[in-house]
């Protein structure tokens, strides 16, 4: 914000003013308004679980915490891998980058694949039940906030080729990276909310 | 330092489309130009207003008469879900976004909005799914029949069995209108906190800038609250879940929390701008300074913050234990107290005032004078005993329409007559707005005002029939309908005719302070261009001796000059 003031002549500003550098300012505000999705998701979850005359599906008192914990720990890692892959693109060490970058692309992947194995091996499904429902619908719209960050790094990996790659690709490492710790974040109360919590 | 005279200036411009482009086929395209998108925005809701008001007449029209008799009643119950629809998601939300975009640019000194691609897409997905909604009408079993608060258990009944039925293209459409108002929140949130004139500091800014800020906000934490519950009930009714379902062991009351949640805050992000366009509007047609500007900017947020607070409220009568009765009435109070501090702003402003009486002044009064009925209206239902004793029944409708029509509406139709010229850079013809006015000021009152007494004989809502005891108050409400039928004649033949052969118009006919006024009409392509001016004091220094921004008279030479 330009403030002026003092200056007895009009402010002119040179060149046009530019639509682009409110990115990140707009980017944080989405973020924040997507989490308040989750935040909906999870205190339904809390109150359906409180209440819910039966929770557990039929033949089942409870869920595997063991493969799940291996992924999380994959997961919330890959959020500081991904940070040293932004710094190495701060350090204007391009090979870096797209190496530690492709490593959290990979975690990432082993996640959702850690993920397809969960569910393929489970028991119940979508209608059993209030608890069938809400595992597949937390988790389920996780994971495609998950596929859509993998998809996301894809692209500016691809981007990082491109010439010129410093001058507007930065900004989408950044906010890509953003994306992925708020993932994470989530994650980890998703994972304390359906495995601790039973 | 020299203080403008605002009176000096006479009209001087001959043709409106000195430079830009002047066709209309760009209304038809993916134009990333806030202007053409605010215009495409206003129109097209105000095509959803006439289809809204066609089948709230034809609702009106079965009610003239006790029995059911026009309409078999599982067709009223899609027509009036869908009446409730169209005006709010069809014709408010876009007509909101639409003002919002048009004036947000040029009163903040903004060449365009932070994102205009964004902006672009947020308006074509509007289209997408009005047809996707309208589209329910000519499937199997008709359009969603659950009223627009679509409660489960009726919600998820899906009694064809058939997966495209008429709840789940209104969930559809309902979530696509989320996302583009989401889409249009970021836009407006980064636009205002990034993109404002040097000078202009937040205690700088216009009041409609502050309640755009303040309901926009409020988009941004309430509405996913509703997107998450419509997923849900889309799951529910689609494939088999059990979120909403009793005999699954889920819990109907819990969708009520996540559409209250933001419902209710909903209003307030109808009716902050439009206390935005009342506050920017008083201080012009009064010539006085806005009363306790500081007061009334920051009572915006306090609305805002308020109103996450207070859902609980539209669920008096839903099993909600006392205690949460007693904390929601008590926090629904509240709010009256930031709404009070602005309408006695406006009426402080309006006192001793040199009163303009032309169409937006008279629109604003008129809305002002229904805003303060409806809100005592409110403070009644917000108090238990008497919500549970009325709950339910027209009362709730007459109060409702009192401030969604009677207040918003009449903001809009307001806002819409104040800054038509700066827009189409052509003068509207103020006999047809006056008549325009009239009759919707006639029409509403007998349309809503009986409501209040059939309400509090008793006469539930969302019926086709209903006791011969209550016929008297219907007929009027019915008659009072039609006449806001006929009200939107005048309208149309105004803004229509105007548009194509007004008179031309100056930069600033209304004598108004702020930095839209200091352009051309219509403005320019990015407004200010390279010259925006340093804002020096906020836009409401009407005959006080207080410079408004440097070099005033550069400006208004250089707005004439266009011409």
């Amino acid at each position: 914000m330009l403030s002026d003031n003092e200056s007895p002549t009009i402010n002119h500003i040179p060149g046009h003013v530019k639509h682009d550098g409110h990115n990140m300012t707009g980017f944080i505000i989405f973020l924040c308004s997507e989490s308040i999705i989750f935040f909906a998701f999870f205190v339904g979850y809390g109150i359906l679980k409180v209440t819910a005359p039966v929770w557990y599906p039929e033949g089942i008192d409870g869920i595997a915490v063991k493969e799940p914990l291996i992924n999380t720990v994959i997961l919330v890692s890959s959020s500081f891998v991904i940070y040293f892959a932004e710094k190495s693109l701060h350090k204007k060490n391009l090979w870096g980058f797209r190496f530690i970058w492709f490593i959290t692309m990979l975690m990432g992947s082993y996640f959702v694949y850690g993920q397809y194995i969960e569910w393929s091996e489970l028991s119940f499904s979508l209608q059993s039940g209030v608890f069938g429902g809400m595992f597949y619908l937390l988790t389920g719209f996780h994971g495609l906030h998950v596929i859509t960050g993998i998809l996301l790094m894809g692209l500016m990996l691809y981007r990082s080729f491109l010439p010129n790659n410093y001058k507007g690709g930065e900004m989408g490492v950044e906010s890509v990276s953003l994306f992925w710790h708020f993932v994470d974040v989530i994650w980890i109360i998703l994972f304390v909310l359906i495995y601790l919590w039973q | 330092m020299t203080i403008i005279n605002y009176d000096q200036r006479l009209v001087t411009s001959k043709n409106p489309y000195p430079k830009g482009p002047n066709d209309w086929k760009r209304f038809f395209s993916f134009n990333t130009d806030a202007k053409v998108i605010g215009i495409q925005y206003i129109v097209t809701a105000l095509f959803f207003l006439l289809l809204g008001g066609l089948l709230g007449m034809l609702v009106r029209g079965e009610l003239i008469t006790p029995p059911s008799d026009l309409f078999d009643p599982t067709v009223y119950n899609g027509l009036y879900t869908m009446h409730g629809t169209v005006m709010l998601f069809l014709f408010l939300f876009p007509m909101l976004s639409g003002l919002t975009n048009l004036l947000v640019p040029p009163m903040i000194g903004a060449p365009d909005m932070a994102f205009p691609k964004l902006n672009a897409l947020a308006f074509w997905l509007v289209p997408v799914f009005s047809i996707i909604l309208l589209l329910s009408f000519f499937v199997p079993g008709g359009p969603a029949s659950s009223g627009w608060w679509s409660y489960p258990p009726i919600s998820i009944q899906n009694p064809l069995g058939k997966m495209i039925n008429g709840e789940m293209l209104w969930i559809t459409a309902i979530s696509l209108s989320g996302i583009s108002s989401i889409m249009g929140a970021v836009n407006f949130v980064t636009t205002i906190i990034r993109m404002r004139a040097p000078g202009m500091g937040f205690f700088k800014m216009p009041i409609f800038i502050w309640t755009v800020l303040a309901a926009q906000l409020l988009q941004l934490l309430g509405l996913p609250a509703l997107t998450g519950g419509a997923i849900m009930l889309f799951f529910d009714l689609s494939f088999g879940t059990s979120f909403f379902r009793i005999e699954g062991g889920g819990d109907p009351v819990l969708f009520q929390h996540f559409f209250w949640f933001y419902s209710h805050p909903a209003v307030y992000v109808m009716v902050l701008p439009v206390f935005g366009i009342f506050s920017e509007l008083f201080p012009v047609y009064a010539r006085k300074p806005l009363f306790g500007y500081k007061f009334v900017a920051v009572a915006s947020f306090g609305i805002t913050i308020l109103s996450l607070v207070v859902w609980v409220h539209h669920m008096f009568y839903t099993g909600t234990p006392m205690w949460m009765r007693n904390l929601f009435m008590f926090t629904t109070m509240l709010i009256a107290v930031p709404t009070g501090v602005k309408v006695f702003a406006w009426i402080a402003t309006l006192w001793g005032g040199n009163l303009r009486l032309s169409t937006p002044m008279l629109f604003c009064l008129g809305g002002l004078f229904n805003f303060i009925f409806g809100g005592i209206t409110g403070v009644m239902l917000a108090t238990v005993p008497v919500d549970i004793h009325v709950g339910n029944t027209y009362f709730v409708v007459a109060h409702f329409h009192y401030i969604i029509f009677n207040t918003i509406a009449f903001g809009i139709f307001a806002g819409i007559y104040h800054w038509f010229p700066k827009f189409t850079g052509r003068m509207f013809y103020e006999g047809l707005g006056k008549v325009h006015f009239a009759l919707t000021f006639v029409g509403a009152t007998l349309n809503w005002l009986p409501l209040h007494w059939a309400g509090l004989l008793g006469m539930p809502r969302r019926v086709a029939s209903y006791d011969p005891e209550f016929a008297i108050w219907n007929v009027i409400a019915s008659i009072g309908a039609f006449i806001l039928g006929v009200a939107s004649i005048p309208f149309i033949l105004n803004m229509v005719s105007s548009w194509v052969r007004g008179k031309a118009a100056p930069p600033n006919p209304w004598k108004a302070i702020g930095l839209e006024w200091l352009l051309p009409s219509p403005p320019p392509h990015e407004n200010f261009e390279d010259d925006i001016p340093t804002v020096l004091n906020e836009p409401y220094c009407y005959g006080l001796d207080k410079p408004f921004v440097q070099d005033e008279q550069f400006y208004i030479d250089k707005s004439f000059k266009k011409h």
